[in-house]
């Protein structure tokens, strides 16, 4: 087992987070984990991105030009990482705010309405939550409650944004889920 | 302690208050930010000190002071901050201060870039300040090494009475991975300083001091650090990879592109091709009978750098023309990637040698 992911958006929308979150619950799983955020220039024209590596054996690279998976939260972090996915890959795309189809073929696109998921949830804020949930539930890479356990570990001491959390991971879960099948005998 | 997820930069400074360092001085520049913030809040909870200097120059002369007082103290920087430290690492390395000093490398020349390089191995390894002297120099390919190492680098700086560097990039300070902290000094559990200027209280004053007008008492100090550095030699360490049988290509690469190099002869060695690593853990002192006796073994070395070519120098006067050493670098913040220089390394394995 060995994925390396690329998690993009704005500033501000979270992708690192969640891409701590994807690693710490890696890690519970007993698996050598990397997280790397991008923090050259391009983060000053306010884009975003961190790459995750989850594997069976130690991390060569903590970076990677042909990930196994992406999740793309805004427009710019599709136009730019689309094209590198490896083929069969999953590519979770926030609908939200990307208003375009993913152009590939020959990759697991998992459309999410994330920031209105969120929203409906109890806040935007949220809406990576969903993203990551909807990567987990068509990967299957890590268990979901991994993720929770680290979420309350890392808000500990405050409930609200626990259960908010919760209950966006839950709902990508769910979505991505149905996009399990696909991925089947890979 | 448990594992913890952390960036190497965070593990650095938690590595030092672990082993009863309770003095930072230091002035931010990117990508090290994270240690001088880390330790901006941590020093304070332990009953130690965090001080932004007004400069580079003038941290590097409060190691001085506080390293003179007998306290286990560092600083960190980045490639221009370094440079402008030298003037203190010189006067450290003639006073024989132990402190020690991260490097979290970015790209040069000049103010360069933020993105990570190993173009400072000259500066770190042959000097960088005037006079002669010599740093240990250790360099972390892991967020994990980089820790053990820092907590291995304070105690070498007290054995030898010398300044030693943790030589890293930006990759290895950004990059978090899980990171567990194996003992733990306090500051009151350190050896005392005989020497240190702690007071002269019912003893004869110590003097901490490099200046020496007599050429007679220079020469004597000089030759007193050549066999100090001479000792030093003792300390030469560095890590294999798949290198059991004779090689098509032996790649050499310490920090990050070591752990870049591991996946390119994974997939190497699935195609059949005998490829493997040899990895410096001590760039100064140089592991270099080690290097000399695997590389003997090997068709070809290939030398990998993100830097136009430095530690190469090293390995070529190691090898000696015995066997055929070729160069692969990318710079200004550019990162190979692991096909990148798998391929590199196929392309020389069908080259006779």
């Amino acid at each position: 087992m060995h994925n390396e992911l690329i998690l993009a958006g704005f500033g501000g929308q979270g992708v690192l987070l969640i891409g701590k979150l994807l690693a710490y619950a890696g890690m519970k799983a007993g698996l050598e984990v990397t997280w790397m955020p991008a923090y050259g220039p391009e983060m000053r024209g306010g884009t975003c991105n961190c790459t995750v590596v989850l594997s069976d054996r130690q991390v060569g690279s903590p970076v990677s030009n042909r990930p196994h998976g992406a999740i793309v939260l805004n427009l710019q972090s599709i136009d730019k990482f689309e094209p590198l996915v490896r083929p069969g890959g999953i590519l979770v795309v926030n609908t939200s705010l990307i208003n375009r189809e993913a152009t590939r073929k020959d990759l697991i696109v998992v459309p999410v309405a994330a920031n209105q998921i969120a929203n409906d949830a109890g806040s935007a804020k949220a809406a990576n939550m969903v993203a990551l949930g909807a990567f987990i539930g068509a990967s299957g890479i890590v268990d979901a409650e991994l993720v929770k356990s680290v979420l309350a570990e890392t808000f500990a001491g405050r409930p609200k944004i626990v259960e908010l959390n919760y209950v966006c991971l839950s709902k990508g879960v769910d979505i991505g889920r149905t996009f399990a099948p696909a991925l089947a005998g890979r | 302690m448990a594992k913890k997820l952390m960036k190497g930069c965070e593990a650095i400074g938690e590595a030092a208050i672990q082993c009863g360092c309770r003095l930072f001085f230091g002035y931010p520049i990117t990508p090290q930010n994270e240690i001088p913030e880390y330790l901006s809040g941590r020093l304070p909870q332990v009953g130690g000190t965090f001080v932004q200097a007004e400069s580079e120059v003038a941290a590097s002369h409060m190691l001085y002071g506080a390293a003179g007082a007998g306290c286990r103290c560092f600083t960190s920087s980045s490639s221009p901050g370094i440079s402008l430290m030298m003037e203190g690492m010189s006067y450290l390395a003639g006073a024989e201060l132990p402190v020690v000093i991260v490097n979290i490398m970015r790209a040069g020349p000049g103010l360069g870039g933020i993105l990570p390089s190993q173009s400072d191995y000259f500066q770190a390894t042959k000097g960088g300040g005037h006079g002669d002297y010599r740093v240990l120099v250790l360099a972390p390919s892991t967020v994990q090494e980089a820790a053990d190492l820092t907590m291995e680098a304070f105690d070498l700086a007290d054995k030898y009475r010398n300044p030693v560097m943790v030589l890293g990039d930006g990759l290895i300070g950004q990059m978090m991975e899980p990171v567990e902290f194996k003992r733990r000094i306090e500051p009151e559990e350190l050896p005392e300083k005989s020497w240190a200027t702690t007071g002269a209280y019912r003893r004869a004053p110590n003097i901490v001091n490099s200046l020496y007008l007599r050429a007679e008492d220079l020469e004597q100090h000089n030759l007193d650090l050549g066999a100090k550095y001479r000792a030093m030699d003792s300390e030469v360490r560095h890590d294999l990879y798949r290198t059991d049988d004779d090689l098509d290509v032996l790649i050499v690469a310490y920090g990050t592109v070591a752990r870049i190099a591991r996946t390119s002869i994974d997939a190497l060695r699935e195609k059949g091709l005998k490829v493997g690593l040899f990895r410096p853990v001590t760039l100064y002192p140089y592991p270099s009978e080690a290097l000399a006796s695997v590389a003997v073994r090997a068709k070809h070395v290939l030398v990998a750098e993100l830097s136009m070519g430095q530690m190469v120098e090293d390995v070529r006067a190691v090898i000696a023309g015995r066997v055929p050493v070729d160069f692969y670098g990318r710079v200004g913040g550019m990162v190979m990637t692991a096909e990148e220089l798998a391929e590199q390394a196929e392309k020389l394995a069908g080259v006779p040698a």
